[in-house]
């Protein structure tokens, strides 16, 4: 048969989805082969194993915890190892406060780092910046005592101008003020008063060199940062000043309370520092404010703006140590800000998410760490999976019982979209950790039935069409416009399903959601790119066309009316194909 | 095999039609009966929830030298003292079972770790006793609950907004409600375990039934629209007629769905025994089943029932009775015509060759084929844009 040009539109259709095809396997190919993606999909817990983390808390002194914070701890874990819910992670409590982490697979370092660190982030002004002494100092702790109780954002509020702090000077202790700042420009040199002298008088706000106590500075002249004792032993109370070291330069601080807390962060996301000219290749994790955090922040960088060195800086305190100590350039009262350090694509992302998350009560230390069997006996898998093979060779035969040649159609649009799927599936699975429950396999073996209903309505439309007594090219036309409007409003519900719980839900029925999501996609993709593009071709050829017995579309099967009619001998079959042939040629 | 396509072709055209929407009464007995089953299910025997969804106890049995076969073992030494729980057996690291069950009292405590020390030939210090917590836990389901509404909301809104009436997202959620309260009930009634992987098989239940719903509806809507234009059917014979037209749809994809889990439920039964996998097909199997039932046989009839009180319905009703009174007159008058004998009157596709049946125009005159085969084939040739 010469090549038909009717056929040209729904062939670039058939070649744009088989571009498609091949891309994604082609895709997946150089991932397996020059990445770290594996060729299958991933697997769940239930079915491939993984390793169990025991976290014990972390606790200070005669620090206690509760039921409360436990449960909060479990959340906010579960949504740091499950944020998007398709990595089908397990958190529970053992014993009354120790939390079990299952994980498929074998985590890193790096992934069981960031569920042990309580991620506490919070913003203060720094009050004294010096280099740390290299002389070890073993202390035991440095809690301040007898500060005042005001709160620290309350305070901050009284005003953005140099006179909110009227001891500006006073309160230096001198010893302190000689080994400060690494940059000096504006440094504070008279030091008029005697090194522990307490200011008198309540601290005005949070740069208030006030808060500066006898204890504090005692604390802080015997913080060595280099020792890991010391570290461990900071405390971080966000009422109360707090001294502590730099993670990145060997710097050591006086902070004041803390202004601006994590949980005033409505948002965190990382990528690349942008300017005008482009990326700067540096990575950042860019917060965004609350309404509460928008104006507290906005009062520190406008009261710290007008402050000398190094009082002009605010400090990031995350888990106890400063990651960032940034000098105030202007007021910013925008509602957002961002982080700069020696991060890498990897570790912005991971502190975004843990910022985003929420701060865990406490931090954990990891007990054990082992490997578990899969719940699930691989004798499950393997014999669902024969039993879904089994269900797949009755599905082809009752369409193909059903449907004659057309069922063909059913049979190669099902394998189509179980090759996309596959593919997808383990794209998924190496870029954002997809894994595959039992309840994952079901709910696809389920969509077998609801992609295929997609060419039923469409046949059963075609057929009403050709019942009719439409010619079967008309027919197919007239029945994809009808059959298309059902097929798209029924997806859109699943779809709207999908979005809703995949949004608004949590761990595995987030999962589930995004298995219902992939499928309804995977559904029109198929039967606008494949099944109907190829039946529009089928339409042309003479089996179908002209409705042999065989193509499950014979209009004398179907009781097209001019068949029933026929006995009187004025339409006949026959006559109808004449005419249909007479048109094509 | 031919049988099924002209049972479609009747279907089709009305030759054979099943009174589906009037006898309304019938089905709302049968869901009343079945909903009836399933609240004794669900309150009677009430939902066994697993311990993912309220903790238990843990048992850990370490420096096992034979571990082969660890899973039976642990399930036949916990299953020995009869507590009716499910028991959860994973190995850990190279040597030690983990045994979780249902929370315990110290004493039955005791009992299982005896029992698991002769079972693996371990001394009983070897075993640690803990409680565990939920890894379902409360947010987790408070989120989804709040998420489920959430949709709910919405799809009423998107359905009414595309049917043009919320009677239409009422009969839908109605169907849903009822298909979601059946299942669970048998399955409460099987006694089998609340599950994470069986709240998955509820919520895809959840999709499937109001996929066919929609898929249903659309034909009631398309021939729903058809009648109030003609004013030949009453609303319950159009929507009578769409469930007839569907129905071969309905059956195959409901076939088509039912195959796969079927046999997985066939396999999961015969082979397997309980476990996630039955669970699961039991769930999906009787949700897919029950989800078809209710899109033909509860929610066309609620909304016909719904719309037939609207006035213009009964108008509707009223001009239909008399033009099929009319139309019954005129067979009886000339009988050869009346031989297809059409229970709901005439069919009322848009087309001529359909208005007074077998390809007479309503005066006896035979129709030309063109106007049977509706738009005339024009000769062939490509577009400008194509030659």
């Amino acid at each position: 048969m010469a090549f038909n040009p009717r056929n040209r539109g729904p062939l670039r259709t058939l070649a744009a989805l088989f571009v498609i095809v091949f891309g994604l396997y082609g895709f997946l190919g150089a991932v397996s082969t020059w990445g770290e993606a594996q060729r299958t999909p991933k697997l769940g817990l239930d079915l491939e194993g993984g390793t169990q983390l025991i976290l014990q808390p972390k606790l200070v002194g005669n620090q206690t915890i509760n039921e409360g914070q436990i449960t909060k701890a479990v959340d906010i874990i579960r949504q740091r190892v499950n944020g998007s819910g398709i990595a089908e992670a397990e958190v529970t409590t053992q014993g009354s406060n120790n939390i079990v982490v299952s994980l498929p697979g074998t985590p890193d370092k790096a992934t069981i780092n960031s569920l042990q660190k309580s991620s506490q982030l919070r913003f203060r002004a720094v009050l004294v910046e010096g280099s740390t002494t290299p002389i070890p100092v073993p202390t035991s702790t440095s809690t301040p005592t007898g500060v005042p109780t005001a709160t620290a954002t309350g305070q901050a509020t009284a005003k953005a101008t140099g006179t909110a702090t009227p001891t500006a000077k006073s309160g230096y202790p001198p010893a302190l003020a000689a080994a400060t700042t690494p940059a000096p420009t504006g440094t504070p040199t008279p030091t008029p008063t005697p090194a522990a002298t307490v200011p008198a008088g309540t601290p005005q706000n949070a740069s208030d060199p006030a808060w500066i106590t006898p204890d504090v500075e005692a604390a802080y002249t015997a913080l060595n940062c280099s020792n890991p004792k010391d570290i461990e032993a900071i405390v971080d109370d966000p009422a109360k000043p707090m001294v502590t070291c730099d993670t990145e330069r060997p710097v050591k601080y006086i902070l004041g309370p803390a202004e601006v807390l994590g949980s005033e962060i409505s948002n965190a996301t990382s990528g690349q520092q942008q300017t005008q000219s482009g990326s700067t290749g540096i990575w950042e994790v860019r917060l965004d404010f609350n309404a509460a955090g928008t104006k507290a922040f906005g009062d520190v960088t406008s009261r710290l703006v007008v402050l000398p060195s190094p009082r002009n800086q605010f400090a990031i305190v995350l888990d106890n140590l400063v990651i960032s100590a940034p000098v105030t350039q202007a007021a910013l009262t925008a509602g957002n800000a961002s982080i700069t350090g020696s991060f890498t694509a990897q570790s912005s992302k991971v502190l975004a998410d843990q910022i985003k998350f929420g701060a865990l009560p406490m931090s954990f230390t990891l007990q054990t760490r082992e490997d578990i069997s899969p719940t699930l006996g691989g004798d499950q898998l393997r014999r669902g999976l024969l039993a879904g093979l089994i269900g797949l060779i009755l599905v082809v035969v009752y369409s193909l019982f059903q449907y004659r040649a057309l069922g063909l159609v059913t049979v190669s649009s099902l394998i189509i979209a179980a090759s996309i799927t596959y593919a997808t599936v383990t794209l998924f699975g190496w870029s954002y950790g997809y894994r595959l429950t039992m309840a994952g396999v079901t709910g696809l073996i389920v969509s077998i039935g609801i992609t295929a209903d997609s060419f039923i309505i469409y046949f059963e439309r075609v057929r009403d069409e050709v019942r009719d007594g439409r010619a079967l090219r008309a027919a197919v036309q007239t029945g994809w416009v009808r059959a298309r409007r059902t097929i798209l409003i029924s997806d859109a519900v699943n779809f709207l399903a999908a979005i809703v719980l995949y949004v608004l839900a949590a761990s595995n029925v987030r999962g589930f959601a995004f298995t219902l999501m992939l499928t309804t996609i995977i559904d029109i993709v198929v039967v606008m790119l494949f099944t109907h593009p190829l039946l529009s071709i089928l339409a042309n050829t003479k089996f179908f066309g002209e409705g042999h017995k065989w193509s499950g579309l014979d209009p004398e099967r179907l009781g097209a009316r001019t068949v029933t009619y026929a006995g009187r001998g004025r339409v006949t079959i026959a006559a109808r194909r004449a005419a249909a042939e007479g048109n094509q040629s | 095999m031919s049988s099924f396509a002209n049972f479609g072709n009747d279907l089709y055209t009305g030759k054979r039609s099943f009174d589906i929407v009037g006898r309304q009464k019938t089905w709302y007995t049968v869901s009343l009966v079945l909903l009836i089953l399933a609240s004794i299910g669900l309150f009677g025997r009430g939902l066994n929830v697993g311990l993912e969804f309220k903790g238990g106890s843990e048992f850990r049995v370490s420096s096992v030298t034979n571990i082969d076969n660890f899973e039976a073992r642990g399930k036949t030494a916990v299953g020995t003292l009869d507590t009716g729980t499910d028991v959860v057996v994973t190995k850990i690291g190279t040597d030690t079972v983990r045994i979780q069950t249902e929370k315990f009292q110290n004493t039955l405590t005791d009992k299982v770790k005896s029992a698991l020390a002769s079972e693996f030939k371990v001394s009983e210090n070897k075993i640690t006793a803990s409680t565990i917590g939920a890894s379902w836990g409360a947010s987790v389901s408070q989120k989804a609950v709040k998420a489920l509404i959430v949709f709910l909301i919405l799809v009423s809104l998107v359905l009414a907004a595309y049917f043009r009436t919320w009677k239409m997202s009422l009969a839908a959620l109605i169907a849903l409600a009822h298909d979601l309260v059946i299942t669970v009930g048998i399955y409460a009634l099987a006694g089998f375990e609340v599950t994470p992987a069986s709240v998955i098989g509820f919520l895809t239940i959840l999709g499937y039934s109001l996929y066919d719903t929609v898929v249903v509806f659309d034909k009631v809507r398309e021939n729903t629209l058809l009648a109030a234009g003609s004013g030949r059917l009453s609303f319950s014979q159009a929507a009578n007629q769409a469930v007839n037209q569907t129905l071969v749809r309905s059956i195959n994809t409901s076939v088509v769905a039912l195959l796969p889990v079927g046999s997985i439920l066939f396999i999961g039964f015969f082979l397997l025994g309980p476990g996630t996998l039955l669970d699961l097909s039991l769930a999906l199997f009787v949700g897919i089943a029950v989800g078809t039932y209710s899109s033909i046989f509860i929610a066309t009839p609620v909304l016909a029932d719904l719309r037939e009180r609207e006035p213009v319905m009964a108008q509707q009703k009223k001009h239909a009775e008399r033009y099929q009174a009319g139309q019954a007159r005129q067979a009886a008058s000339a009988p050869a015509v009346s031989e297809t004998g059409m229970q709901d009157g005439p069919d009322l596709q848009d087309r001529a060759s359909v208005s007074a049946g077998n390809g007479t125009s309503i005066t006896g005159r035979p129709l030309h084929p063109s106007v049977q085969t509706g738009p005339r084939n024009q000769p062939k040739r490509p577009p400008k844009s194509k030659r």
